[in-house]
């Protein structure tokens, strides 16, 4: 009896500890927590506790089916006779090792996904609306691109969107983040591109034939080559109308 | 001409049947044709995404393979396999019945299951075919090409054929058990399927309602989910999880009665823990099933305060399935295994489902699933738990059951040879497929020109794919020819002491000769 209470509690530890293995949020430049990276962080840990759990489950298994073997073929076998208070014990013991792994998951969960849906106040917002199968961006002084985003790299990035017939969903690997655009109704997502690059935007929701072929760039420029971008595609637009 | 007539009397004997043996086994038939067509679009889907590019066809023609394998294999395999062939076949054997209590509603469910298994068929001649996905989420599924009403129909009539076999089954567990067999010796299978049946009963007119709004909508102007008109995208998947996220446990929970079953059986040894493993694990998993579903919708613009709400119910699913997992693996415990092919089956279930289950907590917790929700992430996830494992269990329950229902012994070198090649198979494609998630590859592509770095892994998954196929080719190889060149099988091969293998076999018209009497009977009575 007392065997199996020292079991139950390395069980305990070797589930629990690694779960314990907590650490603080990093902070990024300008103060802006980036959820990529937020991402990065919680992915290790529950890779971590659910490789542990596995594990454990595993070679408790693998364990029994090599031991309890059929030695003669009229063998059966000796179940354990379960006291009430046994009965309880592996009902309850298990209850509370799992609710105490999956609120401490949620507890994290729920601190990343906080700050996943709160867009940081200096954030540039560009405008989307999907079709069938293209990405159109809206910027400010009516300028329009479709398939690239062009973003000022170091900003908060927020993205509005909504779709013009069937429901995407943009799709950022590299910044670990998606939502689905829909018809009607407004959704929004944001990412931080800390440094200059392109990264992929691809669709994740199914849309027909050429769901596979609705691809763009995220293209993160210097703030000032930003700038100067968007300047120009303003005096061209106004070039036009004028 | 004795010949012909004796063929036309026994197929007449087959198709008005109202024996539950038989209409399970028109049940397996059907499904298991299912499987090997839906298995055969999966061997295509992978070959066309070996490469980067078009390989061997064009998206539309893909698309309709990617609906056809998801649709057919829940609705037309899995679901019918364990609620239609294993429920009727087993439950009246397991509690000491003559037969199901409405024998020839019954039958009404097994034909109306064929019409939507041809009905699903017919996906490959009609000319514009859906292409919709088995989801068919609008507004796609309205502005689509495809014909979306043969879904709309298909789905109407096999929920038709669940409705009427739940009611049938759970007036059948309820009224006609055998004297002394009460609800505390009831094999896991009864109970696991007695709560998958209540599932049904509760969602599937949920999904009925979805689908027929979508038709609605396509063919008669309605404007349930147009925006235009006042009408909410949303709604059609609040709606159509709400049924589908129960639908994960209407094939898990029968699943888990195989599963203990066979374990129990060839272990030779009591559940451990069975009320515990009833009411905290079949019971809890029945009331948590219908609190999860945005868990689906974590991407989709919900309220933020429930995704989070949904997250903390999602992850609580844990606890009942720990529990489940915990008294399988006890009733191991001091057991004396044997391993004959039901039980490798159910073995290889329990490491699929581990690395299944413990993927999905990822997937819980929504900030995470911004990243793999509808990548090949998921993909992997839910053909471990749900797919992967899940058939496990039908193949295992199918070789444990074999030599009752043909009276025929399978043959075991055959058995265990496409076990160990489908396991390899198995998870040599959808371990790859996690990574490749990971890396960023959405579900539903017929290309990835964008990521051509994924060839690599990809061509991994196809190899897997093809080893699997081939494992399932000999399972089926080796069904047949137990089929034909079985040697006889005796009435309790296993040494079971569940209540089906007192029959004779195969079980004759009404069972036993006599109703058994069951006061002094235990399913699981093993070790004196």
């Amino acid at each position: 009896m007392m065997r199996r209470f020292y079991q139950l509690v390395v069980l305990l530890l070797l589930v629990l500890l690694p779960a314990a293995a907590l650490a603080s949020e990093g902070e990024g430049a300008y103060g802006v927590h980036d959820p990529a990276e937020g991402f990065k962080h919680l992915w290790r840990e529950v890779m971590i506790d659910i490789t542990v759990i596995g594990i454990i489950f595993a070679l408790i298994t693998v364990y029994m089916l090599f031991k309890y073997r059929r030695k003669h073929p009229d063998q059966e076998g000796k179940p354990p006779k379960l006291s009430p208070t046994s009965v309880l014990g592996w009902a309850l013991i298990p209850v509370f090792v799992f609710m105490a792994d999956d609120f401490f998951l949620a507890a994290k969960g729920w601190t990343l996904w906080n700050n996943y849906r709160t867009v940081p106040e200096n954030h540039y917002e560009v405008q989307l609306e999907s079709q069938m199968w293209m990405w159109n961006f809206k910027y400010p002084g009516g300028v329009q691109t479709v398939n690239e985003l062009r973003v000022p790299a170091g900003k908060p990035i927020l993205v509005r969107m909504t779709s013009r017939d069937v429901i995407h969903s943009m799709y950022l690997p590299d910044f670990k983040v998606k939502e689905d655009s829909m018809p009607g109704r407004i959704t929004y997502l944001w990412f931080y591109p800390k440094e200059p690059g392109e990264h992929t935007i691809t669709c994740a929701e199914y849309c027909g034939i050429l769901h596979s072929g609705m691809a763009g760039k995220v293209i993160a420029m210097p703030e000032a080559e930003f700038d100067a971008w968007l300047g120009g595609e303003i005096a061209k637009k106004g070039g036009a109308q004028s | 001409m004795n010949a012909s007539s004796g063929l036309a009397k026994t197929l007449k004997e087959w198709i008005f049947t109202i024996d539950h043996k038989r209409v399970g086994i028109l049940y397996l038939v059907g499904s298991l044709a299912a499987f090997a067509i839906a298995g055969l679009m999966a061997v295509l889907i992978r070959i066309e995404l070996s490469t980067v590019g078009p390989t061997i066809t064009n998206p539309g023609t893909y698309n309709v393979w990617l609906y056809f394998h998801g649709a057919a294999m829940i609705l037309g395999f899995q679901i019918p396999a364990l609620t239609g062939f294993f429920a009727n076949y087993l439950i009246p054997l397991q509690i000491g019945a003559k037969d199901v209590a409405f024998p020839r509603l019954n039958a009404l469910s097994l034909w109306l299951f064929w019409m939507g298994i041809i009905l699903a068929l017919l996906t490959f001649v009609i000319p514009n075919p859906p292409d919709i996905m088995w989801t068919g989420y609008p507004p796609y599924s309205i502005k689509s090409p495809g014909n979306t009403a043969f879904y709309t129909f298909t789905v109407l009539i096999m929920g038709f054929a669940s409705i009427a076999g739940g009611v049938n089954l759970i007036t059948t567990i309820v009224h006609m058990r055998a004297p002394g067999m009460t609800w505390g010796k009831l094999n896991m299978f009864v109970w696991a399927t007695m709560c998958a049946f209540i599932l049904q009963l509760i969602f599937v007119p949920i999904l009925g309602a979805a689908v027929t709004m979508v038709s609605l909508d396509k063919y008669l102007g309605t404007s349930f989910f147009s925006p235009a008109n006042g009408g909410d995208v949303l709604l059609y998947q609040n709606l159509f999880w709400f049924y589908s996220h129960p639908a994960v446990y209407v094939i898990l929970l029968p699943v888990m009665g195989i599963i203990f079953d066979i374990v129990a059986t060839f272990a030779r040894n009591r559940i451990f823990n069975y009320k515990i493993a009833v009411y905290g694990g079949l019971i809890g998993i029945v009331a948590i099933s219908g609190e999860v579903w945005i868990h689906h919708l974590y991407a989709s613009g919900m309220p933020d305060w429930i995704r989070i709400g949904m997250m903390i119910s999602t992850l609580l699913i844990s606890i009942p399935v720990g529990l489940l997992m915990i008294s399988l693996l006890m009733t191991l415990y001091k057991g004396a295994i044997e391993y004959k092919t039901p039980m490798l089956y159910a073995v290889g279930f329990i490491f699929l489902f581990l690395i299944g289950g413990l993927t999905g907590i990822p997937n819980a917790i929504p900030a995470l699933d911004l990243h793999i929700q509808d990548t090949h992430f998921v993909v992997a996830h839910f053909h471990y738990v749900m797919a992967v494992a899940g058939t496990f269990a039908i193949i295992g329950g199918i070789y444990y059951l074999f030599p009752k229902m043909f009276g025929k012994m399978y043959s075991e070198t055959l058995g265990k040879l496409g076990f160990i090649i489908t396991f390899i198979g198995v998870n040599i494609t959808f371990f790859t497929m996690f990574m490749v998630g990971l890396n960023g590859m959405p579900r539903r592509y017929f290309d990835y020109s964008h990521m051509p770095a994924l060839e690599h892994l990809h061509r991994i998954i196809t190899y897997g794919a093809f080893i699997l196929g081939l494992g399932v080719l000999i399972t089926f190889i080796s069904w047949i020819h137990g089929l034909i060149a079985g040697k006889k099988a005796p009435d309790n091969p296993w040494g079971s002491r569940s209540l089906e293998w007192t029959t004779s076999t195969p079980p004759g018209p009404g069972n036993w000769p006599e109703v058994p009497d069951c006061r002094e009977f235990d399913p699981y009575g093993y070790g004196g």
